[in-house]
């Protein structure tokens, strides 16, 4: 059957797009606090004042003849990303993984021209990638040093943890990896692998490619669900924590796992995809009505990731 | 959570304004529900002439007053004259006048009508009790004695007039109706009777319509009041009602022409059959009564048609809204598709189209080089226009050149939105690939075609423009559309697997 009927995916809890927009989106994210998500200097700072661990931030570019200055600034680092302050799903981040003698190498090896870099930071200044082509501000970041642990996982790019943060309670994670398909991003539309994972354990469940169940990375032929990620608990707790930094209700958070610094926090979105209910094979709606029934009791950070290992496991709840 | 029942009574009234002013306006202002939709008018032409006796003349002529039809145009032509028309307590009518006429005159009267559908004759008020007739010596008896006896026979003051209608035109007449009728017109003393009997009644002057006839004469019908109406009954035959082709043409009962200063004075009629839109004699109807004074109507023509444009734009973004809410198909640029299919409107779907694929293409081929060039985004982007401009100026001169018509409407493409369109892609295929660009390009362009196809449609061009309460009902459709929380069509495929199949 070409499409699953909808009384079926309702009775599994499956999020649809309109009702994430309107009864999550719009009514637990209000609209002033969008700037704290939207801008990433923005997060950066907050997450800073906030005890909050993020990529070290090398400089920003603000003005179109300060990008003449991005050669001094990157000067004695083994790699970096550009990206935009206000880009979304993932557009314009430039990752640059070798610097040598001045010269710069993406990721799969090739090599970027300076020139080529100072055209996609004045692309990003000229608000190309940010939403309704606001100017923009380009940040420099450090490379991450990607931890070990996912060797053979991911291919080419940084694996990224995405959890669904709601009402301060982590409600549903998954890992992202890169392949050959996704050209080194983690954004699973582009062909990312989506690996659902206990949210008490950190430990794979299901995994998915082009939204297809797949039991073996696509470029390694490693077995996706024996993944178990690590500092899985401050993973959990950073990501509780940054709904009193952001005061926004639906949240998406990303993170990745330095091998020196543990775990980053890289952006938030307020505006978070559902391609995680298919990476963890259940609609996540049940657990939204869950939190959303608890009303308004106050919680510590601490309090609310007990909770959530508690009645958001896979393992623990049938 | 505050209550969502203000939203709904909101979109359950504007649907409800909606519906209600586009059926006011189908049925009170005869505006046809579809296009192209055609009614039958009457041209009749009344021609007056007399004999001028060399002194000034006044000529009082009675114009149509008939529920059953509108008049549209009406005009009157009389070198010479001078005319007035008015409405007064003797009826509509119009009065030429002149100094001096000699010999043969003839004076013009042209009216159009349109049937209305509206063929009984609705009483104002209640009529007076008429004064009771006084018969001749000669007639007194005859005539007692047949209304004596029909009123014996009937039991309502209708049932009267059809029993003394019907025995005027029996086979076997009475000897007292021969004497009767040999001295009166059957409408006088059909009028008379029902008169002294305490009925109002009297006589109408009524034109039977017939295509292409000419010289035609007025007839006389009778008039009885009957609960509020006035009941047509034709003396002559004995029938009773309104048949199909009638025309009142006066009612006050009084002579229809009075020539001073003129003999052998008479009215002649011609008429024509003509078919007509029915758009434009509402249109023109409304204007008749004024009632044009806050409509999109009354604009000069040249506005008409840019609204004729704009009101489709509703329709448009019903379709985006549509395909993009309950659907789930992806567009780039939120509006886009809107404008291409406007565009598509001036071209036509398919030079529309391959002039669209024809721009954009060479257009990524310059800005492939322009790209090399590193430029800023602004500069580039305002190269890019002007490099449009360009491709639009040399297509629309190639096609000239080859007799290509079709090729000259590709002006009709909005610019800033191809110089953008041509950015978009060509970052999207340095970034994701020329496949995505098939896919993101394509997406744009089939709902661009969906919403040029709804666009087009002659009758929601009919409907957006002359029911202009079609737009508050597409306002709460797109207002409930933004309440939907369901799944869209696509989610459901996407979601399969989470179906637990």
């Amino acid at each position: 059957m070409l499409f699953a009927r909808p009384k079926t995916l309702k009775d599994n809890g499956v999020l649809g797009m309109n009702k994430r927009n309107i009864d999550f989106i719009g009514r637990y994210n209000p609209r002033k606090y969008y700037k704290r998500v939207d801008d990433k200097l923005t997060t950066k700072q907050l997450a800073l004042a906030n005890d909050i661990a993020v990529p070290a931030l090398i400089g920003t570019v603000t003005q179109q003849h300060d990008i003449a200055h991005i050669p001094e600034m990157v000067n004695n680092q083994d790699g970096f990303v550009i990206k935009p302050s206000q880009g979304s799903g993932g557009k314009g981040i430039l990752v640059i993984t070798k610097v040598e003698n001045g010269r710069y190498f993406k990721p799969n090896g090739n090599e970027v021209t300076p020139s080529e870099i100072d055209r996609h930071v004045s692309n990003i200044l000229s608000g190309l990638f940010s939403l309704g082509g606001k100017p923009d501000v380009a940040i420099v970041e450090g490379l991450i040093q990607f931890d070990p642990v996912f060797d053979g996982y991911s291919f080419e790019g940084v694996p990224d943890i995405r959890l669904i943060v709601f009402k301060g309670f982590p409600v549903m994670g998954m890992l992202r990896l890169s392949t050959a398909a996704s050209d080194g991003k983690a954004n699973l539309h582009q062909g990312a692998v989506g690996v659902g994972l206990d949210i008490a354990t950190g430990k794979g469940l299901h995994a998915v490619q082009f939204d297809r169940p797949i039991e073996l990375h696509p470029d390694t032929d490693k077995r996706l669900i024996d993944i178990a990620v690590p500092h899985w608990d401050t993973l959990l707790h950073t990501a509780s924590k940054a709904y009193e930094m952001s005061e926004l209700g639906y949240l998406g958070t990303d993170m990745v796992l330095d091998q020196k610094l543990g775990p980053l926090l890289l952006e938030l979105n307020a505006r978070p995809g559902l391609a995680i209910q298919i990476a963890n094979g259940q609609g996540i709606l049940p657990r939204l009505k869950h939190v959303e029934q608890m009303k308004n009791k106050s919680m510590s950070v601490e309090e609310r990731v007990a909770y959530a290992k508690k009645h958001f496991s896979n393992t623990s709840v049938a | 959570m505050h209550s969502r029942k203000p939203f709904y009574i909101l979109v359950a009234l504007l649907f409800l304004a909606g519906v209600a002013a586009s059926i006011y306006r189908g049925i009170e202002h005869n505006v046809p529900f579809l296009p192209g939709k055609q009614v039958q008018s009457w041209a009749v032409d009344a021609k007056v002439s007399f004999q001028g006796v060399g002194e000034a003349a006044e000529v009082t002529f009675s114009l149509p007053s008939d529920p059953a039809f509108e008049i549209l145009v009406e005009n009157a032509t009389s070198p010479g004259y001078g005319l007035t028309i008015a409405d007064d307590e003797f009826g509509r009518h119009a009065t030429w006048s002149t100094r001096n006429a000699i010999g043969q005159q003839d004076l013009y009267y042209k009216v159009t009508l349109v049937p209305t559908g509206k063929n009984e004759i609705q009483a104002n008020s209640e009529p007076a009790q008429p004064e009771p007739f006084s018969w001749p010596a000669t007639e007194k008896a005859a005539a007692e004695q047949i209304m004596d006896e029909i009123w014996s026979r009937s039991a309502t003051n209708l049932s009267f007039a059809q029993q003394l209608n019907k025995s005027f035109n029996a086979t076997e007449r009475s000897q007292n109706i021969e004497l009767l009728l040999s001295g009166n017109s059957p409408a006088s003393l059909f009028v008379n009777m029902l008169n002294s009997k305490g009925i109002p009644a009297q006589k109408v002057s009524v034109l039977f319509l017939e295509d292409q006839r000419r010289r035609q004469q007025l007839t006389t019908f009778v008039e009885v009041y009957h609960q509020g109406q006035w009941i047509l009954f034709n003396p002559a035959d004995g029938t009773q009602g309104r048949p199909a082709n009638l025309m009142i043409w006066d009612r006050t009962g009084k002579s229809t022409l009075d020539v001073v200063g003129g003999v052998n004075s008479q009215v002649n009629f011609s008429m024509l059959q003509d078919t007509r839109s029915a758009l434009a004699t509402s249109i023109d109807v409304l204007k008749n009564k004024d009632a044009l004074d806050f409509s999109l109507y009354q604009l000069p023509l040249e506005e008409q048609s840019l609204f004729k444009g704009i009101l489709l734009i509703p329709i448009g973004v019903l379709m985006v809204v549509f395909l993009r809410v309950i659907i789930g198909i992806k567009t780039s640029g939120t509006f886009m598709p809107v404008l291409i299919a406007l565009a598509f409107i001036q071209t036509t779907l398919l030079t529309g189209l391959i002039g669209f694929l024809l721009i954009v293409a060479f257009g990524l081929m310059i800005r492939s080089y322009l790209s090399e060039l590193n430029l800023l985004l602004i500069s580039r982007i305002s190269a890019v226009i002007i490099v449009v401009i360009g491709i639009i100026g040399l297509f629309t001169l190639i096609s000239y050149k080859f007799g290509l018509s079709e090729g000259l409407t590709i002006t009709f493409f909005p610019m800033i939105i191809l110089a953008w369109t041509i950015e978009r892609m060509s970052i999207l295929w340095e970034e994701e690939g020329a496949k995505e660009v098939v896919v993101q390009g394509g997406g744009s362009l089939f709902v661009a075609t969906l919403a040029y196809l709804a666009m087009s449609a002659a009758w929601v061009q009919h409907w957006v423009f002359n029911f202009l309460g079609i737009h508050l009902v597409i306002l709460a459709v797109v207002l409930l559309m933004g309440q939907y929380t369901g799944y869209k069509l696509l989610e459901l495929r996407r979601f399969r697997p989470l179906a637990g199949e």
